[in-house]
C-alpha cells in the first residue's frame, strides 16, 4: 500500500477516548450504510465497523440478532454492500472495518473479498469465527496483500501465551472483550473485569487495545477508556438506531449521550 | 485410504474448529483431553457398564425375515430403537456426560430437535444428578410437546429457542451462545457429528459401538463379520457414523447413507444437504451446507424433526466426496410408506428418522445372497401423532 493504513494513523495520532461504533448494513432500511458512516464520522466517531448479516451469528446477542435478521429481509448481502460503499472514500476519512462470519465470506470468494474491500477503502476485518490458527495458515498472506489488518479478540479466559500470539499477529489493534459473552450483555460497570484489564496492560503489547461487548452509555464508556486507547459501541447503538427521529438525529443524540457525560 | 480425523480436525478438506475465541478454552480443553479420557481404563470401565446395565447394550441384531421375503435378500436390523430412551442417542449422551465428570463440569447444556437427544441428555444428568438445560427451537417446542414434558420430569430447563425460524439450527446457535456466556463450568452435549473438532470424532467413538456389536453378531448369525452393505438415515450423521465406522477400512462393504428429501429434492421444502449444499462453515465446522448463494444458510425442511438439520457431520462430506459412502434420499411419502410395511411385515413401529433408511430398500437392486444391515436408529412412538394423521387410524 502506498499509505499507512488508517488504523495505524489514527492510534498513532489519538491514544486515548477513542470510539467505535458498529452497526449492521442494511438496518433499519437497506440504503441506510452510507448515511449511517457518514453522519457517525460527522458527530467524531473515530472508527466504524460495518456488519455483514449473517443468518446465523453465534457470537451475537439479541439485538445484533435482530438487525440482522432485518437486514438479510430487507436484500443486504455482501454484493450489494461493496456497492454501497463504491464512493464512500469520497466523503469519509476514518477508518472502516468490515465485520461478520466467515461463510458469506467464503461463498463471495475470499480474495475477491479482500480485493474489493481494497477497492473501496476498507482497512481492516473482524471475522469472529475466522480462528487465529486457520488466520496464520490461510488467510493472512491474502489479507496483507490486500492491506487489510485483521483484528482479533481476546477475553479474560484468554492465556497469557495465547495473548502473545495474538499480539504477534495483529496488526492494527486488539479487540478486548469485557467479559466472556455473546455482544450486547450487561451494562453495570462492576461487571467489567478490572483485573483482567490490568493484567492484559502489564502484559506492554505492541498493539493497542480498544474493549467492546457491553459498553452502552457514558459511565460504561468511560471506564472502558481507563483501562484501553478506548472503546467499541455495538448493540447500544443498533438498539438507538429504532427511535422515531430522523437518522441524523438519532445517531448524533446517541454519540452526544456516550461523549459527555449526564 | 485414511477416513480417521487427523490431528487438526479434518477429515480430507472437512472439519476443523471454526470458532470465537471466546469458545477456545473450552473447545482446546477438549480437543488435548478427549482422547486421553475416553481411552483411559476408568473410563472404559464405566462408560461400558452403563451401557451395558443402564441403556441396555448389546442392541439386538434381528434378521427380518418376513421383510427379507419381501425384498429376495436378507436383511437385519440394528436396534438401537430397543435402547433406553428410545434411540442411538443415548450411546454419545453417556459418553459425552462421563467426559464431563472427568472435566469437573458441573452445568450441561444441548441442542435438541424432535427431543430425542434432548431427553437422553436430561436422562443422563438425571442419573448423573447434573444440572441440565435444554435448547429446542420454539416451533418444536410446540410440534414435540411428549418429549418436552419428559424432559421436565426429568428435572431439565427446556428454553425455547426464539431466533430465526425456531428450530434445530437456531436451538444450535443459542446452545453456543449460551456456552460463551458461561465459559467456566459448562459442557456442551452436542447431539450430533457436528461442531468443531474433537466433537465429531469424539461423538462418532462414543456410536462406534454400533458397528462393534454388528460385527460378532453378524459372525454369530452367519459367520463371518461383514455385510454386503450398512445403511442408516443422516442427519447430523451420528447413528450412521456409528454403524459405518468399523466397516470404513474395508471397503467391501457398502455403506448407505439416506438423507431427508421432504417434499422432494426439486422443491425448497429438502433437508438433502450432500445432494444440494456447498461447501461452507456453519456451527463451528467446515462441511457441506444447504445455503443461498451469498452464503445465507438456508431452513431445511423435513417430516422428520431429527433430520432437518441444514449442514452434516464433516465425516460424511468426506465421505461423500471420496465416493466411500453412496448417500441417497428418500421423501416423507417414500418415508412414511416404509415405516408402515416395517410395522405391518415385522411389528416394529420405527421412528420417522429410521424410516428414511428403510426406505432406501426400494431404491437399490437386492440380490438374494447379499447381507443388507439397516440400522434402525429409533422408536416410532414420539411419531404416532404424525403416522395417525396420515394413516387416518
Ligand atoms: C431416531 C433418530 N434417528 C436419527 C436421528 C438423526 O440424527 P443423526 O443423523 O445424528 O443420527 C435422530 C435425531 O433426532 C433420531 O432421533
Amino acid at each position: 500500500m502506498s499509505t499507512q493504513n488508517r488504523i495505524n494513523q489514527l492510534f498513532q495520532s489519538k491514544k486515548d477516548n477513542i470510539l467505535s461504533v458498529y452497526f449492521t448494513a442494511g438496518y433499519p432500511n437497506l440504503d441506510d450504510t452510507a448515511t449511517i458512516i457518514q453522519t457517525l464520522e460527522k458527530n467524531g466517531v473515530d472508527l466504524i465497523e460495518i456488519g455483514m448479516p449473517f443468518s446465523d451469528p453465534v457470537a451475537d446477542g439479541p439485538v445484533i440478532q435482530n438487525s440482522s435478521t432485518v437486514a438479510l429481509k430487507n436484500g443486504m448481502s455482501i454484493k450489494k454492500l461493496f456497492q454501497q460503499l463504491t464512493s464512500i472514500r469520497q466523503s469519509v476519512k476514518i477508518p472502516l472495518i468490515l465485520m461478520g462470519y466467515l461463510n458469506p465470506v467464503i461463498q463471495f470468494g475470499v480474495e475477491e473479498f479482500c480485493k474489493k474491500c481494497k477497492e473501496v477503502g476498507i482497512d481492516g476485518l473482524i471475522l469472529p469465527d475466522l480462528p487465529l490458527s486457520v488466520y496464520e495458515e490461510e488467510y493472512q498472506a491474502l489479507f496483507e496483500q490486500y492491506g487489510l489488518h485483521n483484528v482479533l479478540l481476546i477475553t479474560p479466559q484468554t492465556s497469557e501465551a495465547r495473548i502473545r500470539q495474538i499480539d504477534e499477529a495483529s496488526n492494527g489493534f486488539i479487540y478486548m472483550v469485557s467479559s466472556s459473552s455473546t455482544t450486547g450483555a450487561k451494562d453495570k460497570v462492576s461487571d467489567f473485569h478490572q483485573e483482567y484489564f490490568e493484567r492484559v496492560n502489564q502484559l506492554e503489547l505492541k498493539n493497542p487495545r480498544l474493549i467492546g461487548f457491553g459498553i452502552s452509555n457514558h459511565e460504561t464508556f468511560a471506564n472502558a477508556c481507563k483501562y484501553a486507547s478506548g472503546a467499541i459501541i455495538g448493540s447500544a447503538f443498533v438498539k438507538a438506531l429504532e427511535q422515531e427521529i430522523s437518522l441524523e438525529e438519532r445517531i448524533s443524540r446517541f454519540v452526544n449521550r456516550i461523549v459527555n457525560p449526564v | 485410504m485414511n477416513y480417521q480425523v487427523n490431528k487438526k480436525g479434518y477429515y480430507g478438506e472437512f472439519g476443523g474448529a471454526y470458532i470465537p475465541e471466546m469458545m477456545h478454552p473450552n473447545i482446546e480443553e477438549l480437543q488435548q483431553r478427549y482422547m486421553e479420557i475416553i481411552n483411559s481404563y476408568n473410563f472404559r470401565q464405566d462408560f461400558i457398564h452403563l451401557l451395558k446395565h443402564y441403556v441396555g447394550r448389546p442392541s439386538p441384531l434381528y434378521f427380518a425375515k418376513r421383510l427379507s421375503e419381501k425384498y429376495g435378500s436378507n436383511i437385519y436390523l440394528k436396534r438401537e430403537d430397543l435402547n433406553h430412551t428410545g434411540s442411538h442417542k443415548i450411546n454419545n449422551t453417556i459418553g459425552q456426560i462421563l467426559l464431563a465428570k472427568s472435566l469437573n463440569k458441573k452445568r450441561i447444556i444441548a441442542e435438541t430437535g424432535a427431543g430425542q437427544h434432548g431427553v437422553a441428555t436430561a436422562t443422563v444428568c438425571a442419573l448423573m444428578g447434573m444440572k441440565c438445560i435444554v435448547y429446542m427451537g420454539a416451533l418444536d417446542v410446540e410440534r414435540q410437546a411428549p418429549n418436552v414434558k419428559k424432559m421436565k420430569m426429568l428435572g431439565a430447563e427446556v428454553i425455547p429457542a426464539v431466533s430465526g425460524n425456531q428450530t434445530l439450527k437456531d436451538a444450535t446457535n443459542e446452545a453456543m451462545r449460551d456456552w460463551i456466556n458461561n465459559p467456566e463450568d459448562t459442557h456442551y452435549i452436542i447431539g450430533s457429528v457436528v461442531g468443531p473438532h474433537p466433537y465429531p470424532d469424539m461423538v462418532t467413538q462414543f456410536q462406534a459401538v454400533i458397528s462393534e456389536e454388528i460385527k460378532m453378531q453378524l459372525d454369530e448369525h452367519i459367520g463371518r463379520e461383514f455385510p454386503t452393505r450398512v445403511i442408516a438415515c443422516v442427519g447430523g450423521g451420528s447413528n450412521a457414523a456409528g454403524a459405518f465406522y468399523h466397516f470404513l477400512e474395508n471397503e467391501s462393504v457398502e455403506l448407505i447413507g439416506v438423507e431427508a428429501a421432504g417434499k422432494g429434492v426439486e422443491t425448497k421444502e429438502t433437508a438433502a444437504t450432500l445432494t444440494l449444499g456447498k461447501v461452507g462453515v456453519l456451527h463451528s465446522a467446515k462441511s457441506m451446507l444447504m445455503q443461498t448463494e451469498d452464503g445465507q444458510i438456508v431452513e431445511p425442511y423435513s417430516i422428520s424433526a431429527g433430520l432437518d438439520y441444514p449442514g452434516i457431520g464433516p465425516l460424511h462430506a468426506h465421505l461423500f466426496q471420496t465416493k466411500r459412502a453412496r448417500y441417497l434420499w428418500a421423501t416423507d411419502e417414500e418415508v412414511l410408506e416404509s415405516a408402515l410395511e416395517l410395522t405391518q411385515l415385522e411389528g416394529i413401529i420405527p421412528a420417522l428418522e429410521s424410516a428414511h433408511a428403510l426406505a432406501a430398500l426400494k431404491k437399490i437392486k437386492l440380490q438374494p445372497d447379499e447381507v443388507t444391515v439397516v440400522n434402525l436408529s429409533g422408536r416410532g412412538d414420539k411419531d404416532m401423532e404424525t403416522y395417525l394423521n396420515y394413516f387416518g387410524y
